[in-house]
């Protein structure tokens, strides 16, 4: 039963990375850009949780861990460097 | 056991419906401010639920409680709101319109990306950092 509904969640997640990849290809600003890939990152440690539970094996949390990490940084430096014109003050 | 079954299949589809909710918000509101609303709800609830469903599978199906969860869901939830603050600061300092709808904050200062406070001369980290 977790199987499948394992699957049915990866496909659900898919279709929300391709609406997410839209918005990252059409956003009028670059403000929606940089939301659009905080949103995939999030759909990213999603579908990493889902496999670590299809597959039954706790190895794949360090790398949800570390996408949630690197998602974070990466949105905060592109959000600095617009606030400010730099990065590291 | 097959309640246990049953209850993560259904948190892990509630989960993988809420980042479906957030991705949809996302791609179909009209401009930045109602956007950012989608993708907390992917965070908080999906995620959220996501993380519940790996921990109690691997607490009773597997019989080894883990508390890396518990880690991913911690930082999820100091990051989120601190990523949507700094996109709304990024939007409010770039968009001209925007800014004739704020109201007023009904202090000395005004709102904190457009209109900086006075430096607190008694403070030492601003003193180090004018000096720099």
């Amino acid at each position: 039963m977790i199987d499948i509904a394992c699957i049915i969640a990866t496909a659900i997640i898919a279709v929300a990375s391709l609406l997410t990849l839209y918005r990252l290809a059409r956003g009028p600003g670059v403000l929606d850009r940089i939301l659009a890939l905080d949103t995939l990152v999030i759909n990213t440690i999603g579908l990493i949780v889902v496999i670590g539970l299809w597959f039954r094996t706790t190895m794949y949390f360090e790398a949800a861990l570390l996408f949630a990490m690197v998602g974070f940084v990466t949105t905060v430096a592109l959000c600095k460097y617009l606030l400010r014109g730099n990065i590291i003050e | 056991m097959v309640i246990a079954e049953i209850a993560i299949s259904l948190l892990i589809l509630v989960g993988a419906f809420f980042l479906f909710v957030g991705s949809l918000g996302l791609a179909k509101l009209p401009d930045l401010m109602r956007r950012l609303h989608g993708p907390t709800k992917a965070t908080t609830l999906g995620i959220g639920s996501m993380l519940i469903a790996s921990m109690l599978y691997f607490w009773i199906v597997e019989g080894n409680p883990s508390i890396h969860e518990l880690l991913i869901t911690l930082f999820l939830f100091l990051t989120a709101p601190v990523t949507a603050q700094m996109i709304a600061k990024a939007y409010i300092l770039h968009n001209i319109q925007e800014r004739e709808v704020l109201t007023e904050t009904g202090r000395p200062v005004g709102w904190a990306t457009l209109d900086a406070a006075e430096a607190d001369e008694h403070s030492e980290v601003t003193q180090t950092s004018s000096n720099a």
